[in-house]
């Protein structure tokens, strides 16, 4: 049977007109989020899972060459390298160093500013402008105040004869080896720059503990002391983890302010784990496997140390 | 649905992995572009009487290099070859501190971004074995250009394997570690007196390092905020090493012998007595605070009125002599490079020779032959060195033009002619940190005896150089 042209026609123009195509809920939220999906794909889920795979394998970015599958060669190599052992032990005394001092400093920062005096605003933001500025900028900074015959840390101190006073980015006291220093001169500039980030989440918290618990434990004539044991710190505590968390996953990530002060030198008093990384993955080395490996091992550590406080922090609140 | 997400995910990510895949072989070269058949003049067509000038096939060439002076004076020396053959060549300039990324990453693609790179002399090793350069053995010998530039020039900016008559570069910037002193103390009638009592001979510049020794004793007087020395002691990349190679070499020490064994050698007496005097110049003389310190450090010393003599590249030296940067620029005279304990007088190397990228196709090959060829004529490199260059040309830098050019030109001249060098094979970076980290840990931290610094480097550079099979 076949139908021919009018009446086909005809019955296409008694038939209801079709709805314009609407875009489903469903669809519409797809194309809002696999733009960004592939590009979080493409950018970061991609080369975290190909510098995996390079970390199994023999590779260097520079050399027309295929990766060569060597197993867990280049995990074995570097966990039975004693070098490196060592800059993981620098590393983690800089961040015992580094987060431990930033979190004194920032507390009794916190609470100094949480003080209501005439111009606690302005010194709060004065305070705020270290963390503001580029570590490298900090480290070029902090390398001239440091020199021995023309930078003021040392007159601050009380040295103003060059011959007899600490060269700190030599690791020399007077012209004798002092080892450790270089790493100290370190860690003060990361103190002084990174303390404001603990003082602000410190404050933070000050700020929401309400008033009522102060006053009702002045009632009761508690000393000062057991207000801050007992009230302060307890109710300040999560969120100092939290800086605490964060400072320490940076301090085993520090690079730019290494780099731009020392270099990881004197010898390799300040070669952190991270600086070490880009020396293997980069400068004329370009040990692209093998510093993937690295990489791997590095987070692997930074996730157990996180993993660390996020359960104490958990445990905390359960507590509470 | 999830098996679906999974399927697309896994999709995605094959993708992705399949176009960052790298080409398992050389990409195969191009055929040359097909000329266009030249226009022969048809029999029965009556012949013109001028030939018309053919148009090049390559009307653009491009040169990397690092940003600085030289490759400026480069790109300036050049801007007329777009008359002379119809093509113009440009520098491409890319900051020091990404140059070899750059360079090695576009490589390891195979990419033809550029025609030529002025490389460093460690990249030979590299550019060699690993394909990314051209020969030039036949090309430097043919056009005689292999006779044209210094010896030293042309065995370590462009010979590969080292004494092995194969070349891969055209000698372009020469350059190497020299001194700048104060020419101000030296002539003083105080100082002069002062110092003959003490030492018993006149103060000169100094002609051996024990002269040196003397000489940077004598300037250093904390509390007048004068020192004798500023040499380089920097960790980051190449710089501690430079600086101790410039002692060693005259102390007669080597890095390996021929058949590239180290142990015993690079822990050889000469090298352990010479980086002893390294430390020992640091410690006695070296202006305080300059524990990492590389060129700018040390110009920087010697501009604020620090250092009496400062240990630099001559590339650097300009801007000492410039009245704009430095007060002491009239003040200031160069040295080459004084003599060890035997004579034996010799200087770290640094500058770069030109190669030809492998991977561009051949008429842009022809193309960069033709233009070396023509840059490496005796006037060019003239004009070249006139405008602050320092050219590996022999005339050249023999000229009476080029030795009065600046004041450190003659100091230059004679410093390329005992010029030595680190390791230029695949492999040189790692070899660099082991020496970088055990030098600066001897001489700036303070630790260890300059006997087990030197014991250490050796047995680290062994197995390194085994693990390689440059060792059996």
């Amino acid at each position: 049977m076949s139908i021919d042209g009018s009446q086909a026609v005809a019955e296409q123009s008694n038939q209801p007109k079709p709805k314009r195509r609407q875009l489903s809920d469903r669809s519409i939220v797809n194309l809002f989020i696999w733009p960004a999906l592939l590009l979080l794909i493409a950018l970061n889920v991609f080369p975290l899972f190909y510098s995996l795979y390079l970390g199994f394998t023999d590779y260097s970015a520079i050399a027309r060459q295929q990766p060569v599958w060597i197993g867990f060669q280049n995990f074995s190599r570097i966990l039975n390298d004693e070098q490196l052992w060592k800059y993981f032990a620098t590393t983690g005394r800089f961040a015992l160093l580094s987060v431990g001092l930033q979190t004194l400093v920032g507390f009794g920062l916190a609470m100094l500013v949480n003080e209501k005096f005439k111009g606690s605003g302005l010194l709060t933001t004065l305070i705020l402008i270290p963390m503001m500025i580029s570590p490298v900028v900090v480290g070029l900074f902090w390398k001239l105040m440091y020199n021995p015959t023309f930078g003021f840390f040392n007159y601050l101190i009380g040295f103003t004869n060059p011959s007899t006073a600490p060269d700190w980015l030599a690791s020399r006291f007077a012209g004798t080896p002092v080892p450790g220093m270089a790493l100290w001169a370190v860690v003060i500039v990361d103190v002084w720059m990174w303390s404001p980030f603990v003082m602000l989440l410190v404050l933070s918290g000050l700020k929401a503990i309400p008033d009522y618990l102060y006053e009702a434990a002045a009632i009761d004539r508690a000393s000062a002391w057991f207000q801050f044991w007992r009230i302060t710190l307890p109710q300040v505590t999560p969120l100092l983890l939290i800086a605490v968390l964060f400072r320490t996953i940076e301090a085993f990530k520090a690079f730019d302010l290494i780099m731009g002060m020392t270099g990881g030198g004197p010898g390799d008093q300040t070669e952190l784990i991270s600086v070490n990384l880009y020396r293997q993955a980069f400068l004329g080395q370009w040990r692209t496997g093998r510093a993937s490996a690295l990489a791997y091992i590095i987070l692997i550590i930074i996730i157990a140390i996180s993993n660390l406080y996020i359960r104490y922090l958990n445990q905390m609140k359960g507590e509470s | 649905m999830k098996i679906k997400f999974l399927l697309m995910l896994a999709l995605v990510f094959v993708l992705i992995l399949s176009a960052c895949a790298q080409p398992t072989q050389a990409p195969v070269e191009e055929p040359a572009a097909e000329e266009p058949a030249a226009e022969e003049p048809a029999a029965e067509e009556p012949a013109a009487e001028e030939p018309v000038a053919e148009a090049p096939a390559v009307s653009e060439l491009n040169i990397l290099w690092a940003q600085w002076d030289p490759a400026d004076q480069l790109q300036q020396t050049i801007d007329q070859y777009e008359e002379v053959a119809g093509v113009k060549v440009n520098v491409i300039q890319e900051p020091w501190g990404s140059f070899g990324d750059r360079f090695f990453t576009e490589m390891a693609a195979g990419g033809d971004a550029w025609d030529m790179v002025v490389g460093d002399s460690q990249w030979l090793g590299q550019g060699a074995t690993q394909g990314h350069y051209v020969e030039m053995t036949d090309f430097l010998t043919e056009t005689g250009i292999k006779d044209s530039v210094t010896p030293a020039t042309l065995t370590y900016y462009g010979e590969y394997p080292t004494g092995s008559g194969h070349y891969w570069g055209y000698p372009t910037e020469g350059d190497a570690d020299g001194w700048a002193y104060r020419k101000d103390l030296f002539e003083d009638a105080d100082n002069m007196a002062a110092f003959e009592a003490e030492y018993g001979y006149p103060l000169d510049v100094p002609k051996t390092y024990a002269e040196l020794w003397d000489i940077a004793n004598f300037f250093t007087r904390p509390d007048d905020g004068l020192y004798g020395v500023a040499i380089y002691t920097q960790k980051d990349y190449d710089a501690i090493t430079m600086g101790v190679e410039n002692t060693m070499f005259s102390w007669g020490g080597e890095w390996q012998d021929e058949n590239n064994n180290v142990m015993g050698v690079v822990n050889s007496q000469e090298n352990i007595d010479s980086v002893q005097f390294y430390r020992d110049l640091y410690e006695c003389c070296q202006v305080p605070g300059l524990s990492n310190a590389f060129f700018t450090e040390t110009n920087d010393a010697m501009i604020g009125g620090q250092a009496t003599m400062i240990m630099n590249y001559f590339a650097f030296l300009p801007a000492l002599a410039s009245p704009d940067i430095s007060e002491y620029a009239d003040v200031t005279g160069y040295f080459p490079n004084p003599a060890g304990p035997t004579g034996a007088q010799h200087a770290a190397l640094g500058g770069q020779g030109m190669s030809i990228i492998s991977y561009i196709p051949e008429e842009r090959k022809q193309a960069a032959f033709d233009f070396i060829e023509w840059y490496a004529q005796d006037e060019i490199q003239a004009e070249f060195a006139a405008i602050g260059g320092y050219s590996t040309n022999k005339s050249v830098v023999e000229s009476d033009a080029f030795l009065n050019a600046a004041p450190f030109n003659p100091a230059f001249a004679e410093t390329m002619t005992f010029v030595k060098d680190f390791w230029n094979i695949p492999e040189f970076g790692e070899l660099m940190e082991v020496t970088q980290r055990l030098l600066s840990q001897y001489i700036v931290e303070g630790v260890g005896t300059a006997e087990e610094t030197m014991n250490q480097i050796a047995e680290e550079h062994d197995a390194i150089l085994r693990d390689a099979g440059y060792i059996e």
